[in-house]
């Protein structure tokens, strides 16, 4: 008790500092990755994708990401086991934080494909091991997150494969493929709109304490799907077939309809990844302050306040900024195999199942969705050549990535501990 | 940081655009084919050679295309289309430059004179065959679109259809030689007896520029009736 007490202020510091730390890795890192296939597929300039990315990694980030944040701040953890020495609590998610954005910063600069969300989480159960024991730690809520990182780029794969399907369907096998494309966008682009916004929407918006009826969030949603399809329409009017293009590739004018509509699922995918990994950063961050300012009481209800929702948000930005967009950059000029119609569909299909996934409190990984979405429309053989081998190297990346993130926990644990309790 | 990126790593290169890439330079071989027999029927020795060692370079490109594909497509690749089916279809592709280098070869290595009245069969043959070939590439420029619509639908009937027109091509190269082993027949008297066996040689050298276009042709027919 009296060492929070004591050491309130500092704590809190260290909590923002290393906060800030890993919504810096986050943002120069991971946004990278979710907003590659956008640049890839020549939808999106860098600059504007980092524009979209720092508005809804931001809105993402502050209206959904709740939820996931309090899985990673009391939802592993058994509260009753640290209910008499709230200080572990403290020590444990500084810890936790520090040895994940250490990781990832090691990890990331050797090119090891690891995932912030699996680092986090084998750092939280890595500390809550070492420190409390191995019944401290909610292993049916760690088997339901592990279950979610092998059900999540599945169920994005399936989403896409569906996407794809449906595109060829109406669009590409269509007589006039062109015309058939501007008049199908507009409601691909409001799926979009829609799914999103009804997901997020679904019951209220718990970080801002709006709460909403099931009936409420549907037409709401409803009426964000239209408005967005109506920008979406007006944009995609404005195309114009490309004789000259279209002599050399055939589906050059009916791409070219999907790149307004990219557009789109950029926002979303920065959405969806803003609501689930800024959480990452975010939720030990809010574990500390809330210690803190409860003056050492465990309060597994607390609220979770804004403002540091709000700092993981600028965390990914700065990221971005400093470093983000030379990652992009180079992720787009490798990814020039997919075309906007592709990039629609794995994008689309990746940012509705990971705003799903955050929506139950799931910590997802948002790149291995990404790769789920495209390899589902590889499967509807729509991409010239996958590389299988990054699956191999995302199991790795599993196997490796949750116990040294726990192992450089307990670490940093015990060294935080030796610091303050003497 | 971005060098392994998971996400970008899961992209390989697509095979694709250097299949298109190879056979518009077999195209480019086989057409130096009529050129070459144009200027062994003016009798031009001179121009025979400087087109063979076009030949050869074109060749020598292709190959170095193919080798290049190949070693990029690990078996861990996920492609639209069987790894092994498309390798089928590149070394298809490249036999066919591999018979213009072998026809210029031959062409080079020993003297062959047209006989007066074998000039007009000959280049029907060769023109017909070099036709068969060009449409062999028109089909495989084709690979984007299926691609684009996954190997299904209207453009794969379209592609089909193009296959369809590669076979009546390769029919008429087959009769076309053999009017030109017929009237090769019908001057053998006047011919060295030596001659008249390579000519033989060579007109089935010929035919097999069409034989192996109506391959690619067909190997990929059956990539689409999958």
């Amino acid at each position: 008790m009296d060492i929070i007490q004591n050491h309130g202020t500092i704590f809190v510091a260290l909590a923002v500092i290393f906060g800030l730390y890993m919504t810096w890795g986050i943002g120069a890192n991971d946004v990278a990755n979710v907003m590659g296939t956008s640049v890839g597929s020549g939808a999106i300039t860098v600059r504007t994708a980092i524009i979209i990315a720092a508005i809804f990694e931001f809105a993402g980030a502050a209206l959904a990401g709740g939820h996931v944040t309090d899985t990673i701040r009391k939802g592993m953890v058994d509260a009753d086991a640290i209910a008499d020495a709230p200080e572990v609590l403290v020590f444990g998610m500084l810890a936790a934080l520090l040895a994940a954005g250490i990781w990832l910063m090691i990890a990331s600069s050797r090119g090891w494909p690891v995932s912030t969300t699996h680092s986090i989480v084998g750092a939280v159960v890595g500390f809550a091991v070492a420190a409390l024991g191995m019944e401290a730690v909610h292993w049916d809520k760690i088997t339901e997150i592990v279950l979610s990182w092998i059900v999540s780029p599945v169920l994005g794969g399936a989403i896409a494969f569906v996407l794809m399907l449906s595109i060829r369907k109406l669009i590409l096998n269509a007589d006039n493929p062109f015309a058939s494309a501007k008049h199908w966008g507009p409601v691909y682009v409001f799926l979009v709109g829609f799914i999103i916004a009804l997901v997020t929407l679904f019951k209220g918006l718990s970080p801002l304490k709006i709460h909403l009826s099931v009936a409420a969030s549907f037409v709401i949603a409803l009426i964000i799907g239209v408005i967005v399809a109506a920008i979406g329409y007006v944009l995609i009017q404005k195309v114009e077939v490309d004789e000259e293009a279209d002599k050399d590739f055939h589906y050059a004018s009916v791409e070219k309809v999907f790149v307004p509509m990219m557009l789109f699922t950029a926002c979303a995918m920065a959405f969806a990844h803003g609501s689930n990994d800024v959480a990452n950063g975010v939720g030990p961050m809010a574990a500390v302050v809330g210690l803190v300012k409860s003056g050492g009481e465990v309060a597994q209800k607390s609220d979770l306040p804004l403002w540091i929702l709000v700092l993981g948000g600028i965390g990914i930005v700065i990221g971005l900024a400093t470093y983000g967009f030379r990652v992009m950059r180079t992720i787009g000029s490798r990814i020039t195999e997919l075309t906007p119609t592709r990039g629609f569909c794995a994008t689309m299909a990746a940012a509705a199942t990971v705003v799903l996934a955050s929506r139950t409190g799931m910590p997802v990984s948002t790149t291995h969705i990404a790769v789920g979405g495209v390899i589902g429309v590889g499967m509807a053989r729509g991409i010239g050549a996958i590389d299988m081998r990054v699956i191999g190297g995302i199991v790795m990346s599993w196997i490796i990535t949750l116990p040294i993130g726990g192992m450089l926990a307990a670490l940093f644990y015990f060294t935080i501990r030796g610091i303050f309790s003497t | 940081m971005a060098r392994g990126s998971t996400f970008a790593g899961l992209f390989g290169r697509s095979p694709f655009k250097p299949m298109q890439e190879h056979m518009r330079t077999v195209k480019k071989c086989s057409a130096q084919v009529t050129k070459l027999f144009e200027a062994l029927c003016e009798g031009d020795q001179k121009k025979v050679l400087a087109i063979k060692d076009k030949i050869f370079d074109l060749e020598n490109e292709a190959d170095k295309i193919k080798n290049q594909l190949r070693s990029h497509l690990p078996k861990s690749l996920f492609m639209p289309v069987d790894r092994r089916d498309l390798l089928e279809v590149l070394d298809l592709q490249d036999n066919i430059a591999d018979t213009a280098q072998d026809i210029a070869g031959l062409l080079v290595a020993r003297r062959m004179d047209v006989a007066d009245g074998m000039r007009q069969p000959l280049m029907n043959l060769v023109r017909r065959c070099v036709d068969a070939c060009d449409q062999a590439a028109r089909i495989i420029e084709r690979l984007d679109e299926l691609v684009e619509t996954g190997f299904r639908g209207p453009e794969s009937e379209s592609v089909i259809e193009m296959v369809d027109q590669l076979n009546n091509i390769e029919s008429d190269t087959d009769q076309m030689g053999l009017e030109l082993t017929q009237s090769l027949f019908a001057h053998e008297d006047d011919m060295n007896p030596v001659s008249v066996v390579f000519w033989h040689d060579l007109i089935e050298m010929i035919g097999e520029l069409a034989d192996y276009a109506e391959k690619v042709g067909n190997r990929l027919r059956l990539l689409l009736a999958r």
